[in-house]
């Protein structure tokens, strides 16, 4: 046997093989040898200090996929922004589109519209804003604002309440033809999302 | 110890030995080709210009009958896909994704009249099918369901190498089989032709009866790239195309696995030194 | 070993607390100042890498529920959208379907271990008992968890198990409808699978925790088999066995990273990439790596009934175990005859998980035709599996009754820690024998 051989091989190789194993009597009785006894210590702590901080290391690496997965999927993230045809909507229309769950409204207005939001700029509101800053320049008639109302979300409908824009009918937020709030609980104006005119037709929003 | 282990290695050996012996018992099919893939291997990648090429031979052959619908157009723009970019790491903004989309025709419903309507599709679609449900592939098919290729690459044992088989695998039938059309003899199809043989039942034909007809003609499909484009590259092509289209994260896998062994190594490697030493002066 | 706490609680908080609720203490005793044998090796470590795996297959599942519908129309399609779109979902998939053959890899090693060094035996019987019914569990669990994804392996594989209570002669079928919740397997049977594989982790954790509580009322076996006698016998738990068992979860991980990332498919089968068909069946049904032994055994009977008794008699040996030993010798490594016969046993086990996968008809050595017996020629996979199972079912009802009673074993040590004796090869003589020298 293997075994037998190597034990009568002599006591020097069974001594290289033991190294690790100090096998005199009094180690056998169980008493803890010192183990900073001829050792210097910050030798002795520096494998341990390496090994918890890798396995730190590695516990934030595998930490990071289970977090990230519940970010929002490729699928949601490819209907994070939507490219919608703007020939479809003819002056003084709106059209509501769904992006990211939740209405949108498309205005084409008028220049009556655009006159009387731009003749108010300087009326006292709640959240004051110009209205050249809540279109793009030279597409004045193209207002794009979420179609929630900034009080508890409620869908606001056009066309209702005095300042000619929409009406909010859960609570009566009243918002002008820019969309900003007038007259009512909402505390900010109709959100004005981020978005592009990829050409003269089309609009990237989001 | 270690002679029990080598009893079991030999006893293992012997039994995977018996195991390779099936294959070519009468009324299988043949082994699966072996052909080399860019992807295979620990480094494996896909090789962009050749995956291109296979889209095309997909686009213009197969889409005619076979579905892809766990695919949306916005993968081929994603990293390691056929038409990755890296000014468009969102692959939603792709314009070769976009044009590829456009292509293709989606069922929506019209927004003011309630119709369902056909539209062009956008990256964020699924590849459509061209039938639209089951029955309608089989009645067009003589019956047979044409598999959806989303993740044929994975449900075939031999993957790639498989589908290559297949594609190049059609024989003229030997005499003496009997063919029932519109069934076609593929060497590869898995089946037991011995009830259609009337030669020697001890040597029947390899492979069975696959309702496609052979789909690839040499020159049928042109690469842009200048490739000749004979059925054998063809069928290597679609074949390496469908292995992203059932794997597109494959890169990405590998990728991270190098990463990662190569952190347990040196990992397990402190643990170990740091084992030795809490044991220094103890006896096991 | 139960013995008086050493736990000093030192700052305010901790007092506080500890007259509270001692949990810090219980702890403390458990997992820190414990005493362990020293002589333990590393199939001692499968403990560990086995609640390593529990943790892991817990985790990644939870994640999982978070992406995947359970409704015959969109299982196979969510499972892609994990693959495909979700975050990183591609990585915990294959996580968690590697996950459980890494489980069962492991609790395969451990239960040998537990069978090699007779830790089953006196005192430890409600330990093993405990730990089959944890293997029962894990098997009811991968079973249904692996129907959840509907690929055609999925469904056929729960019509071919949830048909084996058809045996039972009676009630048989009305067992079989009320399991399906249905006429056939369909979305009924996939949504209660659904809801009872969330539900058997956390039952399997709970019998874990009583495992780990049985462990520590007996204190561990150790290769020796002679219990510790003295304190120079063990070694405080924490460092001594959590690093050693920290270092085998580690190379246990970079197996599991393995087949993770380079090989995630091969465990598995390609037939499961199909979406479920009713009216096509797979031309080869098999089930999961891990109960090809047992699906073996259930072909090899001729009869559907006597096959379906035969496979869970095949776990119920497993239980009886403590009580067909006869050997007042606990660990192998004495018993010269029986440590043979173990090893007989696990080829035997090899060769039924072989036999598992193969068609009962396909000649064992190719080319080859005997006589017939049984309606199957000799040289078949079936006869093969019915020598292995009669050696599965010989080894605990026979061989390990009578060779407790009529084995010559070797002398077996005074103590973990003491010099002479210690090894069967070793002269007596001999000072530098060494006792942690496995056989």
């Amino acid at each position: 046997m293997r075994r037998q051989a190597f034990l009568q091989a002599g006591p020097s190789l069974a001594a290289r093989r033991h190294r690790r194993v100090t096998w005199v009597a009094d180690t056998a009785v169980g008493a803890k040898t010192d183990p900073a006894h001829g050792e210097d210590p910050s030798r002795r702590d520096f494998i341990y200090i390496a090994t918890m901080a890798a396995a730190a290391g590695g516990a934030a690496a595998i930490a990071w996929p289970f977090i990230d997965q519940m970010n929002p999927s490729a699928d949601t993230r490819a209907l994070a922004s939507i490219e919608f045809d703007i020939t479809k909507v003819g002056e003084g229309q709106q059209v509501v589109v769904k992006w990211r769950g939740k209405p949108l409204f498309v205005r084409n207005r008028t220049k009556a519209e655009i006159a009387k939001a731009v003749a108010d700029d300087s009326a006292s509101m709640k959240d004051p804003e110009k209205d050249a800053d809540r279109v793009k320049p030279g597409k004045s008639q193209w207002l794009i604002v979420g179609g929630n109302c900034t009080h508890l979300g409620c869908v606001p409908t056009f066309g209702g309440g005095e300042y000619g824009g929409w009406f909010c009918p859960c609570h009566g937020s009243v918002y002008d033809t820019s969309g900003r709030i007038r007259k009512g609980p909402a505390p900010t104006n109709l959100v004005v999302p981020e978005y592009a005119f990829v050409s003269d037709t089309k609009v990237k929003i989001g | 110890m270690l002679r029990k282990l080598s009893v079991l290695a030999a006893v293992a050996g012997l039994l995977t030995a018996g195991l390779a012996g099936q294959a070519l018992a009468s009324g299988h099919p043949l082994p699966a080709k072996n052909l080399a893939w860019s992807f295979e291997g620990p480094f494996g990648k896909f090789d962009q210009a050749q995956m291109q090429r296979g889209y095309k031979v997909y686009r213009e052959v197969c889409s005619a009958c076979h579905a892809m619908s766990l695919v949306s157009f916005r993968n081929l723009g994603d990293k390691g896909a056929p038409f990755y970019n890296e000014k468009y790491p969102n692959s939603n903004d792709n314009p070769w994704v976009k044009a590829i989309a456009k292509d293709y025709e989606v069922a929506d419903i019209d927004n003011e009249t309630g119709d369902v309507i056909k539209r062009p599709a956008t990256a964020a679609d699924r590849f459509p099918s061209p039938f639209a449900n089951e029955a309608a592939a089989r009645a067009s098919n003589g019956g047979a369901l044409p598999p959806d290729m989303s993740l044929l690459a994975k449900a075939r044992t031999a993957g790639p190498d498989y589908i290559y088989s297949i594609l190049t695998g059609y024989a003229t039938p030997p005499a003496g089989l009997r063919v029932e059309p519109p069934s076609h003899y593929n060497q590869y199809m898995a089946g037991d032709l011995t009830s259609y043989w009337s030669g020697d039942h001890k040597h029947v034909p390899p492979g069975g009866f696959i309702a496609m007809a052979p789909p690839l003609k040499a020159g049928q499909v042109t690469f842009d790239d200048g490739t000749p484009s004979t059925v054998e590259q063809q069928a290597k092509d679609v074949s390496a195309f469908l292995m992203w289209a059932a794997e597109p994260k494959l890169e990405e896998r590998k990728q991270t696995g190098f990463a990662v062994l190569i952190y347990l190594l040196l990992f397990a490697g402190l643990l170990y030194a740091s084992y030795r030493k809490v044991w220094k002066n103890e006896s096991h | 070993m139960s013995g008086h706490s050493t736990y000093e609680p030192k700052t305010g908080f901790e007092r506080w607390l500890d007259a509270r609720l001692p949990i810090v203490r219980l702890g403390y005793d458990s997992f820190v100042d414990y005493p362990t044998p020293r002589n333990l090796n590393y199939w001692w470590t499968f403990g560990g890498i086995l609640s390593l795996c529990l943790a892991s297959q817990l985790i990644t599942g939870i994640i999982l529920v978070m992406h995947y519908t359970p409704s015959a129309d969109h299982a196979f399609a969510s499972v892609e959208h994990i693959m495909r779109d979700v975050n990183y979902g591609w990585l915990i998939r294959y996580m968690h379907a590697n996950g459980a053959s890494m489980f069962f890899i492991a609790v395969y090693i451990h239960m040998l271990r537990g069978l090699y060094y007779g830790s089953y035996k006196a005192p430890r019987e409600v330990l093993w008992l405990l730990g089959c019914v944890i293997y029962l569990l894990m098997m009811a669990t991968a079973f249904m968890g692996y129907v959840l994804p509907w690929g055609q392996m999925s469904f056929h594989g729960a019509v071919v198990i949830t048909n084996l209570f058809g045996a039972l002669p009676l009630v048989g079928e009305s067992i079989t409808t009320w399991l399906w919740g249905g006429f056939a397997v369909d979305n009924p049977t996939l949504n209660r699978f659904f809801s009872l594989h969330y539900l058997l982790p956390f039952m399997i954790a709970g019998v874990v925790i009583l495992h780990i509580w049985a462990l520590h009322v007996v204190g561990q076996n150790n290769p020796t088999g002679v219990e510790p006698k003295s304190k120079s016998d063990t070694l405080p738990f924490t460092p001594y066995a959590t690093v050693k068992d920290g270092f085998a979860m580690s190379v246990f991980m970079i197996l599991f990273a393995f087949f993770v990332f380079f090989m995630p498919n091969a465990l598995g089968h390609a037939d499961n990439y199909i979406p479920a068909n009713p009216l096509v069946t797979p031309s080869h049904i098999v089930p999961e790596w891990y109960f090809l032994p047992f699906y073996a055994i259930l072909r090899a009977v001729p009869d559907k009934l006597m096959g379906v008794l035969a496979m869970f008699g095949a776990i119920a040996c497993l239980f009886a175990l403590p009580w067909l030993d006869t050997s007042k010798v606990r660990s192998m490594r004495y018993r010269p005859t029986a440590k043979i016969h173990f090893f007989i046993f696990l080829v035997a086990c090899c060769v039924l998980g072989v036999c598992g996968a193969k068609l009962p008809d396909d000649p064992v050595i190719p080319g080859l035709t005997t006589f017939q017996l049984m309606a199957s020629d000799l040289n078949s996979y079936v006869w093969l599996s019915r020598a292995a199972s009669l050696y599965y079912f010989a080894f605990f009802l026979v061989i390990l009754p009578v060779l407790g009673l009529t084995e010559k074993t070797l002398p077996v040590p005074d103590s973990i820690a003491s010099p002479a004796l210690s090894h069967p090869a070793a002269a007596p003589a001999e000072a530098t024998a060494a006792p942690e020298m496995k056989g």
